[in-house]
């Protein structure tokens, strides 16, 4: 009580208690400077740190700000998420002092928390950060759906004591009570028995609320399967993706009773909490149903925002809107959950989440296992025939419709070089590096026709090819370029050879420039734009990976290598193995002419074998069997998936935006095709070591560039 | 296919050495104007095989003026160099084949395009 030098100065004649409240307040300053960078003042300020007096420990702002404003006018209150400390600043020195006086290692009781405050003055407090986290692909969150009678009507319709009833299945699960109508969740296999219908059906009660749902458009089909979750406060949900293979692409779930906070996790890392108020509608369609987690963590607060929580979340549902959080208790809130019977295999666009398409998490058989890493030289070549060359010819006009600005530094090699240079473009894709600069005489060759025809329509010349095996003169060319093309080589001796290959086309001087799709997709800090979307530093506000559950094994590990299985790749994620699969979804749209464009090459074909008799080799290997491989990605970029800044961005917006807002009608009727690409992934160093093993070249420069590891070699 | 990159082409089956340059079989050839650039044809000369592109000239019907020798001082002769624009950059063959001079192995040209994929036992 007596002055405001405590801080720094030793009192004689303190009492026993006042010297431990000391004691404690110091230690605190020096906890706060060494785990959170706070620094006190020695002086006294506007503003206090108040240890302990955070969201936290269970404070609530409602609480800490009362006790605050006892002291004087309270100008500002920041509460940073999850951390055991508050700011105030107080529109008067004289009241921070008066708070640093009175508050100092007394006790605050908030809620059933109760904790000892100690205060320090700070020169200055931290800004609250203004996140904005956007909901996740697919999610939609419609508060009020229902008015508080029906929301009374259908809590009424479940009864909860009438157990092991033949209408409907109730079970007490550890965190919660779980009861099933139409069909019964197993929770051994994560799915259902679509044979063995419960014979209650869905209670009345739900219909009014599930025909507005079909009518507002948010469901196209009447769900046939209800799963009711009973959470008390305390209780909560595993982070889990609903079972693709048991339920079609929209999930309804209804909130009564009570809000909770529902955490939704990118297996690339992204969280993304939710609140649900009482009485709204979650739907999650496409990604957000079938990539992400969502889960609900066991406690018995919720961080939400301090102000008009339901107003704000009605403008944006994310949680990250408003600066301002304070604790809610949560109350029991009672989940409906309607579902579809899904009948057909699901055919998403997520397969590393889907059971159907061979995820490992999948209880149910997988279909057609991914294939594994080829041992030997006729291994490998068959590989790439079905997972590079096929492929590239299938999504020809698709992907060389995403890929049209060059890659800077690509164009740079290529502005670089002296006028009337001759440039060969192994593995040309679309060409759309054969323009760049005019002054250059310039050839591309592609392993895939298709690409090859797409570069002649634009005036390109180009020639079908492999890249170990590249028809033109030795010592022929001033310059090569090979983006994205080795990557698609599935062992270290084809890689090396095409290396090779690339060198005996150069003459002495000449300079060839190789980008390969890098294993480290983080480099230096800095995420590529190829996960960019999906892993911008958004700092969680609620929930920090550690005091959450982790997102689930199945989810994150599916990219493994298991019993030498290539692993299967989520795009935009980062990479977990070196030889995987990266999934291609062909654009709905672009299928039928595929399709005609397949059939108008057959044709053609076909009459050139009856035009030129005696090449029946040549155009056999067209179509099929040939062992070698180029094709790939040619120019510029590959994948779309890939790294190409603006490519990039372009392939995977489409996928994205497939999935998300037309993901449900497509995959309930005919699943978008989805082709994968073999791709084996360097790590650092893994380019210049394969390089430097060829002889009579040197590597000249290396280079990170977006998610690609590249070197310039220089013949000697 | 244009002749200049016929010039650059080579046959690549395997065990061959005498591979250049490829034999044209065309059964469809076009000629396409194209901008005359005399500084790009000049520049383009040295990097030719020149008795490669009299041949193949030949071989395409579209040998006319085209002399067998390279003429000396051709940059400043744009008579010479408006000959050679047409041949390497305006004649284009569309479809017909390429065949190795020495296995006989023949490469089908279709809409323009030459295909030189091999086999797995010619690789």
């Amino acid at each position: 009580m007596e002055s405001s030098e405590k801080n720094n100065v030793k009192c004689i004649g303190m009492s026993k208690e006042d010297k431990k409240v000391l004691r404690k307040q110091i230690k605190s300053s020096h906890t706060l400077l060494k785990h959170e960078g706070i620094i006190t003042a020695s002086q006294a300020t506007k503003s206090l740190v108040v240890a302990n007096g955070g969201l936290g420990n269970g404070v609530s702002r409602e609480d800490l700000s009362a006790a605050l404003k006892e002291m004087g006018e309270v100008e500002t209150l920041v509460m940073p998420p999850h951390k055991p400390y508050a700011f105030a600043t107080y529109s008067l020195e004289e009241c921070a002092q008066k708070a640093h006086i009175h508050l100092n290692g007394k006790k605050l009781q908030s809620g059933e928390n109760s904790v000892t405050l100690y205060l320090s003055y700070v020169n200055s407090v931290p800004c609250e950060e203004e996140v904005s986290l956007s909901l996740p692909e697919g999610l939609v969150l419609l508060e009020d759906f229902v008015s508080p009678e029906e929301e009374a009507l259908l809590l009424s319709a479940i009864e909860w004591s009438s157990t092991n009833d033949e209408v409907t299945v109730q079970k007490a699960m550890k965190h919660r009570r779980v009861k099933h109508y139409g069909f019964e969740f197993r929770y051994d296999n994560n799915n259902v028995d679509k044979d063995k219908p419960l014979p209650g059906g869905l209670p009345v009660e739900c219909l009014p609320v599930l025909e507005r749902c079909v009518k507002d458009g948010h469901i196209v089909t009447m769900p046939d399967q209800l799963t009711v979750n009973q959470y008390e406060s305390g209780q909560g949900i595993p982070p889990h993706v609903d079972t693709h293979s048991a339920f079609e692409d929209t999930i309804l779930s209804l909130s009564l009773g009570a809000r909770a906070v529902m955490e939704f996790r990118h297996p690339g890392g992204r969280l993304v909490p939710v609140l649900l108020p009482e009485r709204s509608l979650l739907v999650m369609k496409g990604e957000s149903r079938y990539l992400w987690t969502h889960g609900i963590t066991p406690r018995k607060f919720d961080m939400v925002p301090a102000s008009a929580p339901q107003s704000c979340a009605h403008k944006s549902p994310g949680l990250g809107t408003n600066g301002s959080l304070t604790l809610r208790k949560r109350g029991t809130r009672t989940s409906f959950t309607f579902r579809k019977i899904r009948h057909e295999p699901c055919g998403c666009a997520f397969p590393s989440a889907c059971d159907s398409q061979g995820a490992l998490s999948a209880p149910l058989p997988s279909p057609p296992s991914p294939p594994s890493l080829p041992c030997c030289h006729a291994d490998a070549a068959r590989l790439e025939e079905e997972y590079v060359h096929q492929v590239y010819d299938a999504i020809a006009s698709h992907f060389s419709s995403t890929r049209h600005s060059p890659w800077p530094r690509v164009g740079h090699f290529l502005s670089s070089l002296p006028c009337g240079s001759v440039l060969a473009d192994v593995g040309c894709g679309n060409g759309k590096y054969l323009g760049v600069n005019p002054d250059l005489i310039a050839v591309g060759c592609d392993r895939s026709s298709a690409l090859v025809q797409i570069c002649a329509e634009r005036g390109f010349q180009g020639f079908v090819s492999d890249a170990l095996s590249v028809p033109l003169r030795t010592a022929s060319c001033d310059a090569c370029i090979s983006i994205a093309v080795i990557h698609h080589f599935s062992t270290q001796e084809r890689r090396l050879a095409a290396v090779r290959e690339l060198v005996r086309l150069l003459k002495p001087g000449g300079r060839a420039l190789i980008y390969v799709w890098a294993f480290e997709q983080e480099y230096n800090k800095k995420k590529s734009k190829y996960l960019k979307d999906h892993s911008k530093n958004h700092s969680p506000i609620l929930g920090t990976p550690e005091d959450d559950y982790k997102p689930a094994d199945k989810v994150q590990d599916v990219g493994k290598v298991s019993d030498g299985k290539l692993g299967m790749h989520t795009n935009r994620t980062t990479f977990n193995t070196q030889d995987l699969l990266v999934p291609w979804h062909l654009k709905e749209a672009r299928r039928n002419r595929e399709r005609e464009m397949d059939e108008s090459r057959k044709k053609d074909k076909k009459e050139k074998l009856k035009k030129t008799s005696g090449n029946s080799c040549s155009t056999t290997s067209v179509s099929g069997t040939t062992p070698l491989d180029c094709n790939a990605e040619p120019c510029l970029g590959c994948d779309s998936n890939m790294s190409d800044p603006r490519d990039a961005t372009q392939g995977t917006d489409d996928v994205t935006q497939r999935s998300s807002t037309t993901g449900t009608s497509e995959s309930e009727s005919s699943p978008a095709p989805i082709f994968h690409r073999y791709y084996h992934v360097f790590q650092h160093g893994e380019l210049e070591q394969l390089c430097t093993q060829v002889e009579g070249v040197k590597v000249q420069s290396s280079y990170h560039d977006q998610g690609n590891w590249c070197v310039i070699l220089e013949k000697e | 296919m244009k002749l200049l990159t016929h010039n650059m082409l080579t046959s690549h089956v395997k065990g061959v050495t005498k591979g250049y340059p490829l034999l044209i079989k065309a059964t469809e050839v076009k000629v396409n104007e194209v901008e005359f650039n005399p500084q790009f044809v000049s520049r383009m000369i040295p990097k030719l095989e020149w008795s490669a592109l009299v041949q193949a000239a030949d071989q395409v019907g579209q040998c006319q003026d085209l002399p067998a020798e390279l003429v000396p001082d051709y940059e400043k002769n744009e008579e010479f160099l408006k000959i050679v624009h047409r041949i390497l950059l305006e004649v284009e063959v569309i479809e017909g084949c390429l065949q190795c001079p020495e296995s006989g192995r023949e490469f089908p040209i279709s809409r323009g395009i030459p295909n030189m994929l091999l086999n797995e036992d010619e690789a």
